[in-house]
């Protein structure tokens, strides 16, 4: 094998190199480098390390959603007209003929079932959405719980976490726009929210809507905010986002070889590129799948919009499902007093309560650092139950969130159990707090119990039993494997060029070898 | 070093199979395409197409390519003391340059601000209207006349004893604001012996209540009408609101009773408004007094 020198001195500062002994590719690659300088950074990109462990996937998955909304969503523009304005539906959907609806749902309609693939690329975006949001939070509570936000990744935490909130609008937004029974509901309920927020929420909700609700310059104004200008901050984002990832390395799990000074796992190109670029094509597979086979919002059921009408046990995406069990639980406290009305009812659940969760959860870097007093930098990952109080504390939010998307419910839940409405919002009125704490100190024990367990959930080393031909029983351990407990694979540098797969050796008698199983013939 | 694979031959031929039924999952896709199929077909050829290559493409790259464990060196993010000096001056004694003129700074700065606060005020006024008085008034004025959503107005004989009916002010059943802000509900109580609130005494004739049909608690149209407890449920967030005492809210999040609107039969036995609301009607805010 022959080893090439690759420092930067040599190949650049002759305006023309030597003929490059990579062939044509080579010397593409070289006229390239002459204009751009991207030799020594391309190289360094293609050398980049990545950990490999599945939890590092949930964090792919968001960014190929993210690709797949955008792909989607451009599609649909071509179709969908940001219109309130109502006219005669003469398009192929039957029971809608002849009635006024606005342009909105008109062309939403259209591009259901007049378009083709428009149903298709319709409900693909709605799922790559809700596949979205959901690995972004998985993703966020891998970070949180494995400590992967401390120094010197706090920014890119908060980076992170500011996604996830735009993500929730953005779906909020999105699904605002056919202009359907069920969207025009949630917009009226956004408007009603953003009412209560003393001195300023009117003024903010008419500057929003354009005036009273609801308005014509609603579902305009919500598209331009859902097309242009969330997705370009949302794309900077991601852009920064991964920049960061890139510059600052990975974090890795402790193991052999592991230390906070190098990243251990596959480099960028070939390896990791096809395993991403593969798990990209499968995110879209079954984002498509989903598309296809699993109906999701049938606008064309719910109707258009008429702000008098309603439908019931209607619930939002699941994102919004935590705010509107807030809601739904909060008690009537309306204050009012010297000519000024504080809806207390609607402003503790419905903007108090999600900027706290989301001020706790963003800041949460700079609280945890407050309370450990830790400044120092850390790529080496916690695993959870080293971390008890953090652990506990993550759970605790987790299951608030999650008790209040339970409180979004209540009606189907009296209606499932049998017991009345009232008893049903009571028990979660109390749960919402009661299940949190004893989540907290559940998680607690069972992370400090863990910790008693030494190497407790790591693999042990497989031992196979093999029978000789005459019949003896052996007994032999299985070659060791990355993340065994007694034993790891040493990381070696990355070479110069990665040799080609070995094809096994035969022996002349066609039997391959022993030795590699770790399995000996015992001859007699 | 190693692939993962055991055999590597039959995981390639396994990788050939499912990277073909790729091909072929695509290939069937735009045969669907050009035929024009239901939607599900479409969904069902991308899907197997797209997910089965990638399965191949990443078993490819996780079980046939060198694993390693590789190793890089991790660079501290910080820059040499030297660096870290050199910038720190830069900013802090070129920036005393700024700090030299007193004067010039102050007044930069303030017009900074002022730049500031002055492209965000009527950025934000050119975007819609002041409120002013719009979220307390509606189109409900002395006489107007209570019609349904078609236009039809109520006789006094038209509604059963139980029956409902969502009113508007006349002309404005086909309107965003009579839809949204006006819409009203007309019940026709069961029992005639509703307690009166005091001061209502003349507002519901011959048995017939109405009530502003935005939900006090986020302005959803309250569209349930429970016929035997005489109650109006939002399905939004299950508010419940009983008829017979005025609409004050019994169960849910909701503060405030619903609005009564007085009504009264004209000569000809329509059913009109005595005047409007008597309050805002829909979700509290701020200047709601």
């Amino acid at each position: 094998m022959t080893t090439l020198e690759n420092s930067p001195q040599k190949s650049s500062n002759e305006n023309v190199s030597e003929k490059n002994q990579f062939g044509r590719i080579g010397k593409t690659l070289d006229e390239l480098d002459d204009r751009l300088g991207i030799a020594k950074g391309g190289r360094n990109l293609l050398d980049k390390i990545f950990p490999d462990h599945w939890s590092f996937m949930l964090g792919e998955i968001a960014l190929y959603s993210f690709i797949i909304l955008l792909a989607t969503g451009v599609f649909m523009t071509f179709f969908y007209i940001p219109s309130t304005d109502t006219v005669i539906y003469h398009g192929s959907y039957v029971p809608l003929q002849g009635q006024r609806v606005t342009e909105a749902y008109a062309s939403s309609i259209d591009l259901t079932f007049s378009v083709r693939c428009g149903l298709l690329i319709r409900q693909m975006h709605h799922w790559a959405c809700d596949l979205f949001l959901g690995a972004m939070v998985v993703h966020m509570a891998r970070v949180f719980f494995t400590g992967a936000f401390r120094k010197p990744r706090e920014t890119n935490f908060l980076i992170g976490s500011t996604l996830l909130l735009l993500g929730i609008v953005e779906g909020f937004l999105g699904y605002s726009l056919p202009d359907d029974l069920v969207s025009g509901t949630g917009i009226r309920i956004a408007f009603s929210i953003i009412e209560s927020i003393p001195l300023v929420g009117t003024y903010v909700a008419f500057f929003l809507f354009g005036g009273n609700y609801p308005g014509p310059s609603i579902i305009p104004r919500f598209f331009i905010i859902h097309v242009l200008l969330i997705p370009l901050i949302m794309l900077g984002l991601v852009t920064a986002h991964l920049f960061l990832l890139v510059h600052q390395k990975h974090t890795q799990f402790p193991g052999k070889g592991r230390t906070e000074k190098n990243v251990v796992g596959t480099p960028m190109f070939p390896i990791f590129a096809s395993k991403a670029t593969g798990f990209m094509f499968m995110v879209g597979g079954v984002t498509a799948l989903l598309g296809g086979l699993a109906q999701i919002n049938p606008i064309w059921q719910f109707g258009p919009y008429e702000a008098s009408k309603i439908s019931y046990a209607v619930q939002p995406d699941w994102y919004m499902g935590w705010l509107d069990g807030a809601l739904r639980i909060a008690p009537s406290w309306e204050w009012s007093g010297f000519g000024y009305t504080i809806p207390l009812e609607v402003l503790i659940p419905g903007v108090i309560l999600p900027g706290l969760v989301f001020a706790v959860v963003q800041l949460w870097p700079q609280i945890e650092r407050r309370y450990t007093k830790d400044d120092e930098m850390h790529n080496l990952l916690d695993r959870p139950r080293d971390r008890p109080k953090r652990t506990a504390a993550g759970a605790a939010i987790f299951a608030f969130v999650t008790m209040l998307f339970v409180a979004s419910a209540t009606d189907v839940l009296a209606n499932f159990f049998h017991v009345s409405l009232e008893a049903t919002l009571w028990t979660m009125r109390f749960t919402v707090f009661l299940i949190p704490v004893i989540v907290f100190f559940l998680t607690l024990k069972i992370t400090q119990e863990f910790q008693k367990v030494p190497e407790g959930g790591r693999r042990k080393r497989a031992n196979v039993v093999t029978r000789t031909p005459s019949g003896e029983y052996v007994s032999t351990p299985a070659a060791p494997r990355p993340g065994d407990a007694h034993h790891e694979l040493d990381a070696e540098r990355l070479p110069d060029l990665l040799e080609p797969i070995p094809e096994p050796k035969e022996d002349e008698d066609g039997m391959p070898p022993t030795s590699e199983t770790g399995v000996r013939n015992i001859e007699r | 070093m190693q692939p993962k694979a055991k055999n590597p031959k039959r995981a390639e031929a396994l990788i050939a199979v499912m990277m073909l039924v790729g091909v072929a999952g695509l290939v069937g896709f735009g045969v669907a395409y050009i035929m024009v199929t239901p939607d599900w077909v479409y969904g069902l050829t991308l899907g197997i197409g797209t997910l089965s290559l990638g399965f191949g493409v990443t078993a490819w790259g996780k079980y046939l390519m060198p694993q390693g464990p590789f190793v890089e060196d991790r660079h501290p993010m910080r820059g040499t003391d030297e660096q870290r000096e050199r910038f720190s001056a830069a900013i802090v004694q070129r920036g005393g340059i700024l700090g030299r003129r007193k004067l010039l700074a102050g007044i930069g700065g303030l017009g900074m601000a002022v730049f500031g606060l002055i492209a965000a005020i009527p950025l934000l006024r050119s975007f819609g209207p002041l409120p002013q008085n719009t979220l307390s008034e509606t189109n409900w004025k002395k006489n107007t006349l209570l019609v349904d959503s078609t236009g039809r107005a109520i006789n006094v004989t038209d509604v059963a004893v139980g029956g409902v009916v969502t009113v508007y002010p006349e002309g404005r059943q086909n309107t965003d604001e009579g839809q949204a802000i006006d819409q009203t509900i007309l019940i026709r109580l069961t029992t005639q012996d509703y307690i009166t609130q005091p001061g209502r005494e003349s507002w519901g004739p011959d048995g017939y209540v109405a009530y502003s049909k935005m939900c006090s608690h986020l302005g959803c149209p309250v569209g349930l009408y429970e016929q035997q407890l005489e109650l109006l449920v939002c399905p939004c967030h299950q508010s419940m609101f009983d008829v017979t005492t005025g609409a004050e809210p019994i169960f849910g999040p909701a503060p405030r009773p619903l609005p009564q609107l007085p009504l009264f039969v004209d000569s000809k036995g329509f059913l009109r408004a005595q005047t409007g609301f008597d309050q805002p009607v829909g979700p509290g805010y701020w200047t709601r007094s």
